[in-house]
């Protein structure tokens, strides 16, 4: 068994108008089947709306499936006796940094975890410096998060969940709302914390360039999987993409396109040197 | 930009008084108010004085940052001073129109001066010198005797501290507001009282939404980290007295002896002889 | 007539030991009808600049013409200017305040003290311009998608007829296909009403189809002013600063050193297929 399974997960949400009379149901998350693997690298993409934050909410029992079952590391999520379990077990990280950093110090916050988990004071304070230094922002500890940039922000937002030493992080779209310097800033922690300490990540995203170096990844649509795969399985089927409202990176087009062209290039490239060897130059 | 509003004025330095535990800079901090009124002779303000001057020079702080406290309540000090200058009655020294200055009303008014003051300069010491985490910190402790009458210690602490991290933000966030809505025409300025009124609703009830969503984002993190209010919780930074500390209590009662003898026995003896 | 910056410089809490200069000896003209791309990294000052184009803020030297006056001379009416210089903030979302999509759209034009008529047939027409459908235009707009919410905020700022339209990063959080949506709404009003446009990014791979003129700001100044072609020829410059070009111009900047005879100031996919298709027939 992975570190987190799912079987025919499905979420629905009631729908009410202003009264609070019943309108409709909406199936948010519709037959999800998901077993990931303890140290891998999963990004789950998938438009806006296509419910993949919904998704991520239930690997750390923030909601509960309407039906089916989702396990973290062998605990049922609907099991009230292994809430506390399970959240340190599958930390998470969200959206916006603004409204994620409960310190008014960096190493407060990162703290806070620890903190809410019983950890004696001495190793809080052990905990706060590694989980710093893994995310490169010891140097940081004693700054006020507001006059932080996005990416640290995000970058502190991690080391707080990191210091609760779980076993598997989920990002729900950690990077929508950075630039593309914080949004490398932050990749490049993930990726780091998964080579480095193999801790399993889940990471959530709708830009494509950041799942390139995942195991796997996941398309969502409509609250289903749509496809899944290695990266450039996916990546190679560029049209089907497009269906789903998603990019694909400009080289990867390129190819395709050249490709469509008659030029003869294999499937899914993902990088510019990729495209350079294959076309033998 | 409003991003540097620091709330409580903290000002970074490294002195004994910003060492020191808190609670002990809260408690002083309302002796010493205690203190300034308890004493009412000449000896005990200069008493006061010097106690307030040699705690300003200990802590490192510029005494100019204790002066922009003052602004605030300038408006505040003249009223006070004024009123009891002319309105207290006694020996005339000088009349004014209608308006008599009288000796004991000079007495009054500056000593009432002299109180606000120094007020304002105790305070601004301890929120200079301590920050807002540790200032909530400090009043959790020692507001934990509560917890037996149901008092929610915890969860007013936590609330402040949350409180404090999001004024900044919020401050902001009204700037922008406000802006975008001055792009699209609107006055916050002109018009009768009840248009200006009406003139906020732009204003605050986006407000008001980005302040909900922000609670609803917040709320969801904190579960996210485990967190179930104050029980099973530890401290990363638990407050623990040190020898410091209990020396910080011994001279602020000292202090406050040396006030109530000298400040008000004193008097009386001299009274009596 | 255009918007002219002449030497404008922005100092943040000037002559105290907090100084820091947002905006460094700007100039820059802004023609009628041209679409430009204001392109710099977080705290590059774009934003700053943008807000100094309608008069929010003031520069603490230099001046800002637009159609030949000085706006901040006295008596120059701001209100007009900033029905004439719209400007839609990042997350322009977060300013919607109205019981209904209408309504909200109806406050800007109302401000300017039109015709309850004249306001009315503006809101309805901005929001057609923004691509939004009649059955939402009275619902409450905190019911709508992210990419709705948007259109309406944006049609909030077109109902007062501006002739110059900035957006502070209007695809800020949208998923591919309504970054796409957006992008190609604006460029069709463009194309229709003539309209000038400033769109303001952190990407130049979004806007670079999309623009005639590509600004980089960096530090407060203007690093580069020129055609997006132009500009991508300095991308290792553009790195440095932490921007990037578009991936196609990496591409066709490395086949040209492989030895493959492009032409390495393409801008579009297709530009460069066709390119590198040629270049390989030969």
């Amino acid at each position: 068994m992975g570190i987190i399974e799912a079987k025919k997960l499905i979420f629905e949400y009631i729908r009410r108008d202003e009264e609070g009379n019943v309108e409709g149901i909406t199936r948010a998350v519709d037959e999800v089947d998901l077993d990931i693997k303890q140290g891998d690298f999963v990004a789950v993409l998938g438009h806006n709306g296509s419910g993949k934050s919904t998704l991520a909410k239930h690997l750390n029992a923030i909601l509960y499936p309407t039906e089916g079952t989702v396990w973290v590391d062998g605990k049922d999520t609907m099991d009230e006796e292994y809430l506390w379990d399970i959240r340190q077990t599958a930390g998470m990280v969200f959206q916006n940094p603004d409204n994620q950093i409960i310190g008014q110090v960096v190493e407060e916050d990162v703290g806070f975890g620890p903190e809410n988990m019983g950890v004696p004071t001495k190793e809080i304070w052990e905990r706060v410096e590694e989980s710093l230094k893994a995310v490169g922002m010891y140097k940081y500890r004693k700054h006020s998060p507001n006059k932080l940039s996005g990416g640290q922000k995000q970058r502190v937002s991690i080391a707080g969940v990191i210091a609760m030493h779980p076993k598997c992080i989920i990002l729900d779209e950690p990077t929508a709302m950075l630039d593309p310097n914080g949004r490398k800033e932050v990749i490049r922690a993930v990726r780091a914390l998964n080579h480095a300490e193999g801790i399993t990540v889940v990471l959530i995203t709708h830009y494509m360039e950041e799942i390139i170096h995942a195991d796997k990844a996941i398309v969502m649509d409509k609250g289903h999987i749509a496809m899944q795969g290695t990266p450039r399985e996916i990546f190679s089927k560029v049209e089907k993409l497009k269906e789903l409202r998603l990019d694909v990176p400009q080289v990867t087009l390129l190819a395709y396109e050249l490709k469509k062209s008659g030029v003869n290039l294999p499937d899914g490239i993902l990088t510019c040197e990729e495209l350079i060897e294959a076309l033998r130059l | 930009m409003l991003r540097d509003i620091t709330l409580g004025q903290y000002y970074q330095a490294d002195s004994v008084i910003h060492r020191l535990d808190p609670r002990v800079k809260l408690s002083a901090t309302v002796l010493f108010i205690i203190s300034l009124f308890i004493v009412d002779n000449f000896i005990g303000y200069i008493i006061a004085a010097v106690f307030l001057a040699c705690m300003v020079k200990i802590s490192g702080v510029p005494f100019r940052f204790m002066v922009k406290g003052m602004k605030s309540i300038v408006f505040l000090l003249l009223i006070a001073v004024v009123f009891n200058l002319f309105l207290t009655p006694g020996e005339a020294v000088v009349t004014v129109w209608k308006l008599t200055v009288t000796k004991e009303g000079i007495r009054i008014a500056v000593m009432m001066a002299v109180r606000l003051v120094f007020l304002i300069i105790g305070s601004s010491l301890m929120t200079l010198t301590t920050t807002p985490n540790n200032l909530t910190d400090g009043m959790e402790k020692l507001m934990a005797p509560l917890k037996i009458f149901r008092v929610p210690v915890h969860e007013v602490a936590m609330m402040m501290s949350i409180a404090l991290r999001f004024i900044p933000i919020l401050l902001e966030e009204t700037d922008k507001i406000m802006k975008a809505q001055i792009a699209r025409g609107a006055d916050f300025e002109s018009g009768s009282l009840i248009k200006k009124a009406k003139g906020m609703i732009p204003l605050l009830v986006p407000l008001f939404i980005s302040a909900f969503r922000r609670a609803n984002d917040l709320a969801m993190a904190m579960e996210a980290r485990c967190y179930r209010g104050g029980e099973h919780r530890t401290k990363m930074k638990p407050l623990v007295y040190q020898k410091r500390d209990r020396l910080g209590y011994l001279v602020m009662f000292i202090y406050l002896a040396a006030c109530i003898y000298f400040g008000r026995i004193f008097r009386i003896q001299e009274f009596i002889r | 007539m255009a918007i002219i910056l002449d030497h404008v410089s922005h100092i943040y809490e000037e002559g105290t030991a907090m100084e820091a200069a947002a905006l460094k000896d700007v100039n820059l003209v802004i023609p009628d009808g041209q679409f430009i791309g204001l392109i710099g990294h977080t705290g590059s000052g774009k934003s700053t600049l943008v807000q100094h184009l309608n008069g929010l803020m003031k520069p603490t030297s230099g001046s800002i013409y637009y159609n030949g006056a000085d706006i901040h001379t006295d008596g120059f009416d701001k209100k007009n200017l900033r029905s004439k210089v719209g400007l839609v903030f990042q997350y322009p979302e977060h300013q919607l305040f109205e019981i209904d999509v209408f309504k909200d759209v109806c406050f800007g034009p109302r401000n300017m003290g039109l015709e309850e008529k004249e306001v009315e047939l503006r809101a309805y027409e901005a929001l057609k311009q923004v691509g939004l459908e009649d059955e939402y235009f009275y619902q409450s707009p905190f019911d709508l998608s992210g990419g709705q919410k948007r259109r309406v905020a944006i049609a909030g700022v077109l109902a007062m007829k501006p002739e110059v339209l900035i957006l502070d990063e209007p695809t800020a959080g949208l998923d591919p296909k309504g970054r796409d949506e957006i992008l190609d709404q604006i460029a069709l009003l463009r194309k229709k009403t003539g309209i000038t446009v400033v769109l303001v990014s952190h990407s130049m791979e979004d806007v670079a189809k999309y623009v005639d003129r590509i600004v980089v700001m960096n530090q407060g100044c203007v690093m580069y002013d020129d055609e997006p072609g132009m500009v991508f020829r300095h991308y290792k410059e553009l790195e440095q600063v932490g921007l990037a070009a578009p991936q196609v111009t990496y591409i066709m900047q490395e086949l040209k050193k492989k030895g493959l005879d492009v032409d390495t100031d393409v801008i579009t996919i297709e530009e460069a297929r066709d390119g590198i298709l040629k270049a390989l027939k030969r």
